[in-house]
């Protein structure tokens, strides 16, 4: 592949609420088996790019974890590899970074290090199959400066947390509006560009020379007009975690047999790392309708239209439904949960009840556990 | 300098020819088991665990599956820079080839192998039995005892002894007299076939007795090292063993997953049992969907009701489906409206709707009663079942077949029906 991959993961938003409260957005758990930041690595993979940054900043523990080992991603190279870079103090700087283009500005060396001819970013937080090489070809196609992925949302969508672009002739990307309220298009960018490297070094420094520090606001919007930025529309799933809402939504879109088919049985996969559980065993009294269930299970209740993590422990007599039980939750006899997230490593007492009244309601429980 | 304390072989290469049509193409180790597992699985999860981190695994039937699965070792934390996992396969040599003849004889042909670690210890396991064994206690015991040779044993019932290879011992657990399927047997000691020997003495023992055809751990080379006088101990275990080597022996030891608390367990958190695993997303269980009492593995997509059973990764159960006390390997597919009743259906295969398992009456198997028996009904790898048919109990059937091979739109019992010409 001729371009080098950085994936952005530093950010927080604090519409995740008490989700991020344990790890960055990147680092949420998706589908079962998943995080988010598997998708953009695993597209960075099977486009064989193979030396790829990780900007990591806010609450990177979990992440961090997650990237211990490049190899589930087969980043395992001699030649290029994955880079997982966090701020550090330095001669020229000791800020955290205070922008995307600062968190690139901040680790040039890697750009200049490298010597392929083109960058691909993505943001580290969005569920999506991609070709990069397809995109590849059609900035090189359109001789664009800068080509940013898009996407057409449903009339409907609320597109206040996201950027807007309205496209004109020949792809050419016209207007950008950051987060609008009202907006004038409901085409989203969906944080994917492709530019070349010189080129992106060249803004960046210019960037820094200007104390600018957002790739967005200080790059595509400013740039607009002087340099030729495209807009490639990706026309299948993509979903960007950045509410409560969305989170839960995107994961119950994968009870959707078209959404499964997709991104698990065609071509290319999508990777994570490897946990070693065992089969998900049920018990008598399990009763699992509309579900997906993760390895390492045991389920011994109903489960309704819900999504179950690996290594969840669920009681008998209880009722799970509509609801997301994340990594390694136990849930004690005769409970009752009803539209919730239920936090990672949560452990819940025998008989309590949880539903989320007219929205999807959080369960953090740190209670003892005794594990027999 | 390159120097490991104890390095293990891993005898591989066995057909295992009483799994029938499951090791037809593939080694008996590469057998899928407990869902989402394979045999080999076990011996190569305990070797990390136990800090045994250089092992060759010998083969020589039907490697491909046993290759590609092992690869390079990463699942188990087998990619070692120094040591990991190899391959051994038999080789030409300039003046004359051979085959593996026997146990020690393959153990004997790759010398060289474990002499460029430089080991103190070599462990020589067997890849076809299910447990978990902390091989660095075992080596404990060894080196306790001054032994030159640790032989781990079991205590199995008096009736039963006559089937194994029994080891007599003193108060001291050295082994004084050893019987090969005693008639009266003397001890209730079975050999599990788990040997640690001392680099030396092994390396003695092959050499001097080269010429020895098909030369075998049982046969020769503990008798010669008992008769040298080298102190030969027995190391007592008494966990959780179990010999897959029938089909019926193999369909147990599977159904005892799926108890609440089984006693061989994979739920304990310090005893990994790693495997590679290919297909990684969650399982979908449909709003019609029953699992009862059953073990599933990843990426499975479950329409139908499932009782009793054991099924691997990427399985697809249609609609109205009826499984029960059966075994289904990975990446199979299974029909809307089918009913399956102790069947063992192997990897990739393709049942259509409507097709009927283990019905009908119980007769004996036609060709081979001591491998298929049971009331089970076997399914090789690949094979397609044609929609609408129905197979009779202690049967089986491989390959592709079509409605023309079920006179009357059956299969009855007992019969075998094989169409992968000599692939057996």
């Amino acid at each position: 592949m001729r371009a080098v991959g950085i994936i952005l993961a530093g950010g927080n938003n604090h519409r995740i609420r008490e989700l991020t409260t344990k790890r960055a957005t990147c680092a949420l758990p998706i589908a079962g088996s998943y995080r988010s930041i598997d998708f953009a690595l695993s597209n960075m993979s099977n486009a064989h790019i193979n030396k790829v940054a990780v900007f990591t900043q806010y609450n990177a523990g979990s992440l961090n974890e997650h990237l211990s080992s490049s190899k589930w991603w087969d980043f395992g190279r001699k030649q290029g590899g994955l880079f997982v870079i966090t701020p550090s103090v330095t001669a020229e700087s000791n800020a955290w970074y205070r922008g995307t283009a600062d968190a690139i500005a901040q680790n040039l060396s890697f750009l200049k290090s490298s010597h392929e001819p083109y960058v691909v970013i993505s943001s580290g937080d969005c569920v999506y199959k991609l070709d990069y090489n397809k995109l590849l070809e059609y900035h090189i196609d359109k001789k664009a400066d800068i080509t940013v992925v898009c996407k057409d949302m449903p009339s409907d969508f609320n597109l206040e947390r996201f950027g807007t672009v309205k496209i004109g002739k020949d792809d050419r990307i016209e207007e950008f509006e950051e987060k609008p309220v009202v907006a004038k298009s409901n085409t989203v960018s969906c944080g994917i560009y492709v530019m070349r490297r010189r080129l992106l070094i060249e803004m960046i420094e210019r960037c820094i020379e200007e104390d600018r520090y957002d790739f967005v606001n200080d790059v595509l919007v400013r740039y607009k007009d002087m340099k030729h930025i495209c807009g490639y529309k990706m026309t299948y799933y993509w979903s960007n975690i950045a509410s409560v809402d969305d989170y839960f939504r995107t994961n119950m879109d994968f009870l959707r047999p078209e959404i499964r088919d997709y991104f698990f049985k065609q071509y290319p996969d999508i990777y994570s790392k490897v946990d070693d559980h065992p089969p998900a065993k049920y018990n008598v009294g399990a009763a699992v309708h509309n579900s997906l269930i993760s390895c390492g299970c045991i389920v011994n209740s109903v489960v309704e239209d819900s999504v179950v993590f690996k290594k969840a422990y669920i009681g008998s007599n209880c009722y799970i439904k509509n609801s997301i039980v994340l990594n390694d939750v136990y849930i004690g006899d005769n409970t009752h949960i009803e539209n919730c997230i239920v936090e990672s490593h949560s452990t819940i007492r025998a008989n309590s009840y949880y539903k989320g009244e007219g929205g999807i309601q959080i369960v953090t429980e740190q209670n003892d556990r005794y594990v027999i | 300098m390159i120097k490991k304390e104890m390095i293990a072989m891993l005898l591989a290469g066995g057909q295992g020819s009483r799994l029938g049509v499951l090791t037809s193409k593939m080694a008996k180790p590469a057998v899928s088991f407990g869902s989402k597992y394979r045999i080999i699985d076990f011996p190569l999860s305990n070797c990390i665990n136990s800090g045994v981190d250089t092992v060759g695994v010998l083969t020589q039937y039907r490697p491909l599956k046993l290759n590609t699965h092992i690869g390079i070792g990463i699942p188990w934390d087998l990619d070692r820079n120094i040591g990991g996992v190899t391959v051994l396969p038999p080789y030409e040599k300039s003046s004359n080839s051979e085959w593996y003849t026997g146990t020690a004889n393959a153990i004997y042909q790759n010398l060289e192998f474990m002499e460029t670690y430089n080991p103190d210890y070599v462990l020589i396991l067997s890849g076809d039995h299910i447990y978990k064994m902390d091989y660095e206690v075992m080596l404990d015991y060894h080196k306790k005892n001054n032994a030159d040779v640790t032989i781990a044993v079991m205590p199995v019932p008096m009736e039963e002894a006559k089937r194994f290879g029994i080891m007599i011992t003193d108060g001291n657990g050295r082994i004084t007299d050893f019987e090969e399927k005693p008639e009266n047997p003397r001890s209730n000691l079975a050999s599990m076939g788990i040997y640690i020997f001392n680099w030396k003495t092994l390396k003695e023992a092959l050499v001097t007795n080269a010429s020895q055809p098909a030369l075998d751990f049982g046969k020769h080379v503990i008798p010669y090292c008992h008769q040298n006088g080298s102190p030969l101990y027995a190391y007592e275990f008494n966990g959780y063993w179990k010999d897959v080597g029938t089909l019926s022996s193999y369909w147990e030891a599977n159904m005892e997953l799926i108890d609440i608390v089984p006693e061989f367990n994979l739920y304990e958190e310090y005893w990994k049992i790693y495997t590679r695993s290919e297909i990684l997303p969650p399982q979908y269980l449909s709003s019609e969907s029953v699992t009862e009492r059953s073990i599933i593995g990843e990426g499975c997509e479950i329409y139908g009701k499932i009782y009793n059973s054991v099924i691997g990764c990427g399985v697809t159960i249609g609609k109205d489906t009826i499984v029960r006390d059966s075994i289904i390997m990975n990446n199979t597919v299974i029909g809307s409206g089918c009913e399956i009743y102790k069947g063992i259906v192997a990897e990739n295969n393709v049942i259509s709707d409507g097709v009927k398992m283990g019905v009908g009456d119980e007769v004996e198997n036609e060709t081979d009663p001591h491998i298929y028996n049971h009331g089970m009904v076997t399914i090789g790898e690949k094979s397609f079942i044609p929609q609408g048919v129905s197979i009779g109990k202690n049967s089986v059937v491989f390959g592709k077949t079509v409605a023309s091979d079920y006179p009357g739109g059956s299969l009855a019992s007992g019969k075998t029906l094989i169409k992968a010409g000599d692939e057996r």
